[in-house]
């Protein structure tokens, strides 16, 4: 990595990244709409032509995308993806199936008689597909298990388009604690022996909470919950212990983090959170991905350019030609935004190694097109 | 190619709730807010109302958090004003439950331990009936003299991808409770949401993801009998290239001997290099207008009314959303 000149934020060296045995996961993450998948596809593949045994997890890719991975039909294990015959890595991809991998968790950790019966239940039915942090969890559960077959040499993972960039570090937990029963146990029998101590903290008005939470929800439902949450109880720990491990996981020298930004002021924003919300957990970020910047091809003053422009209408001569200029001013212009956008993200983050993509004029939806990108992100 | 039908309906302008939707990112808080704004013109009462405790709005305003309350948002040309409600589930349930039950301090109790958001994890659904049937409250509210509160409601709905769920309240009342207070009211949220008060607008990027999820979510509302309002085709950047030169252009063949001469006509001297330079621009140019334009033509199959905004790379503020309301109703927005 080049060390930082007066005012320039280091480099990202990508290919680095990339070829370091030690680099066995890297995350991608940031706001939705930045190209967050299409970063982690093009990483994956400039890492297989690298000479790596690459899988990459996406979560949601752009339906012509995921066609060019071979994603087209839904599994919910990694598919070895066809490369050139001389390429001298591997590798293989995946979409991630949020309800498929709930269900396989609970029938890796319950009995089968009791796996049955969770998988049943509408309550059940309700938590693995609409909770809405358990596409994170999920994510971060098919991580771990990816991990633990030892098939891969790196894993690069994109990440849920969630409202809050950071919401997949914060779904396990929330989750759990949605799952691990001690509100429903209350609301459900708030009067049993182990309710009361509580009850009795909140005050009287808890029985009138529980009854009216019945009366709105409907007491089959809360009966529901209820027994899913029983069955569930025996396989909780086994849950909680899958978490804790991912966690540290995310947190072991091996892990490398890549914020992904677009150079607008939202995504930079989130990018800037991102980035603190890492070093608060310790977490090691590699950089930020700074994609669809738009660099000047041609050196010419931007204002020569636009009078000469406003010359040529004048006279009526080249529309061509004045377009040509008026789109080169629209260009400089454009990049000089981008510019100091990213001069005031540098300047709050002086340590934050960085890799200017320029954008592509169409979207990406090729192995040819995320070959490019995959020129792009190295600087190449 | 079909065109679209332009411009802003005439059911549209009879609409009183608007809903605005579109795929993260594509800028759907600032298309609400442009059109909130936009409603407001000729002296109009505007609310506009959020409901996944973002702070959406203060952001783009540029003010503090909102509470739990209507407040002055703006006013807008002609003595229009734009007010700003973020529902938060929570404190509707708790409400809600207040009309019925006397909680006490129960209810800030229950609320810290996360009884609330339990409740509303239960029952999805629950959550979105109470965040829709605030919104109907506001939409039917009138003052002594039967005088609607608002003369519009402009809401900030959750993305593409969940929103026909969201306004689908029949779909959600069926986990509920077959009887008691939140069935009556839901009653009157489905009526509304179906009528022709309602109307469901669409933020768009053209870019392929952004097209491909508003055309599945029109399908979606279509489904569930719901009304899709318009296209607002968000960040439209300018097209600089006469139109017959982009096919050209697009397919690498810019005249580099032609742009040299042009240029010196002009005044300019530009090296070798810059030529090229410019030369690649002109395509890079050339091939996004080609792809934008084949979205746009894809977003027609929805038949729907088409608004564009054009793309203020500087980042939206008050001044500018006042700007953009004024290009809706230059389109017809009423």
């Amino acid at each position: 990595m080049s060390s930082p000149g007066p005012g320039r934020p280091p480099m990202l060296d990508v290919d680095g990244l990339l070829d370091d045995p030690g680099t066995r996961v890297l995350v991608c993450c940031g706001s939705g709409g930045v190209g967050k998948t299409t970063t982690a596809a093009a990483l994956a593949l400039r890492a297989a032509e690298r000479g790596r045994r690459v899988v990459v997890l996406t979560i949601d890719p752009a339906r012509r995308l995921a066609q060019s991975l071979g994603l087209r039909q839904l599994g919910n294990h990694p598919r070895r993806v066809t490369l050139d015959g001389d390429v001298p890595g591997e590798l293989s991809a995946m979409m991630l199936d949020m309800r498929r991998t709930f269900d396989e968790m609970v029938m890796t950790h319950a009995g089968r008689e009791r796996a049955e019966q969770i998988l049943a239940n509408p309550f059940y039915q309700t938590i693995s597909t609409s909770f809405s942090g358990t596409q994170e969890y999920m994510a971060m559960e098919k991580l771990g298990q990816l991990a633990a077959t030892g098939d891969w040499d790196l894993i690069v993972v994109d990440t849920p388009p969630s409202r809050s960039a950071l919401d997949f570090l914060d779904a396990p937990q929330r989750l759990s604690s949605v799952l691990d029963g001690r509100v429903i146990r209350l609301l459900s029998a708030p009067a049993r022996a182990g309710g009361r101590g509580i009850a009795r903290l909140v005050g009287a008005g808890f029985g009138l909470f529980a009854k009216a939470v019945s009366t709105v929800v409907g007491g089959q439902l809360l009966a529901d919950a209820s027994a899913f949450v029983q069955a569930f109880d025996s396989m909780f720990g086994g849950f909680r212990e899958r978490a804790k491990a991912t966690y540290r996981l995310l947190r072991s020298p091996g892990t490398a983090f890549l914020v992904v930004a677009a150079p607008e002021p939202d995504a930079l924003r989130e990018a800037a959170y991102f980035v603190e919300r890492l070093a608060a957990e310790t977490m090691p970020l590699a950089g930020l991905v700074l994609n669809r910047t738009h660099p000047v091809l041609a050196d010419l003053d931007a204002a020569r350019a636009a009078a000469a422009a406003d010359e040529i209408d004048r006279a009526g001569t080249d529309p061509v030609v004045e377009a040509v200029l008026r789109l080169h001013a629209d260009r400089v212009a454009m990049a000089e935004r981008e510019k100091r956008l990213l001069g005031r993200f540098a300047a709050a983050h002086p340590e934050v190694a960085l890799i200017g993509v320029p954008a592509l004029p169409t979207d990406v939806h090729d192995m040819e097109g995320l070959r490019e990108i995959g020129h792009r992100l190295a600087g190449t | 190619m079909t065109t679209p039908p332009p411009g802003w309906t005439d059911e549209l302008a009879r609409v009183r709730l608007h809903v605005v939707t579109g795929k993260g990112g594509t800028g759907k808080t600032t298309g609400a807010a442009a059109l909130a704004l936009a409603l407001a013109h000729g002296g109009r009462r505007v609310l506009l109302v959020e409901v996944e405790g973002r702070q959406g709005i203060a952001q783009l305003f540029g003010r503090s958090p909102l509470p739990y309350a209507e407040e002055h948002l703006t006013w807008v040309r002609g003595g229009g004003e734009v007010r700003a409600l973020a529902v938060d589930a929570e404190a509707a349930l708790l409400e809600y439950l207040s009309m019925f039950y006397n909680l006490g301090f129960a209810g800030r109790t229950l609320r810290k331990m996360g009884a609330i958001e339990f409740a509303t994890t239960l029952a999805p659904g629950l959550r979105d009936v109470l965040l829709t049937g605030k919104v109907k409250e506001c939409v039917t509210r009138t003052d002594s003299r039967g005088r609607h509160a608002y003369d519009a409601v402009v809401l900030d709905a959750p993305p593409t991808g969940r929103v026909a769920k969201f306004l689908d309240v029949t779909r959600a009342m069926a986990d509920l409770a077959k009887v008691g207070p939140i069935r009556e009211q839901s009653d009157g949220v489905v009526r509304l949401l179906h009528s022709g008060e309602t109307a469901v607008h669409l933020v768009a990027l053209l870019e392929e993801l952004p097209v491909q999820e508003t055309l599945e979510a029109v399908e979606e509302l279509d489904s569930v009998d719901l009304r899709p309002g318009a296209v607002l085709v968000n960040r439209v950047r300018p097209v600089r290239l006469p139109a017959s030169a982009v096919e050209t252009a697009a397919h690498g063949a810019v005249d580099a001997e032609r742009v040299a001469a042009g240029l010196r006509a002009a005044g300019l001297d530009p090296a070798r290099a810059v030529i090229t330079g410019l030369v690649d621009q002109t395509v890079e140019h050339a091939l996004r207008v080609r792809a934008e334009r084949a979205a746009m033509a894809q977003l027609a199959e929805a038949a729907l009314p088409v608004l564009e905004l054009p793309d203020r790379p500087d980042g939206v503020d008050v001044g500018v959303l006042h700007e953009l309301a004024e290009l809706l109703i230059e389109q017809g927005v009423r």
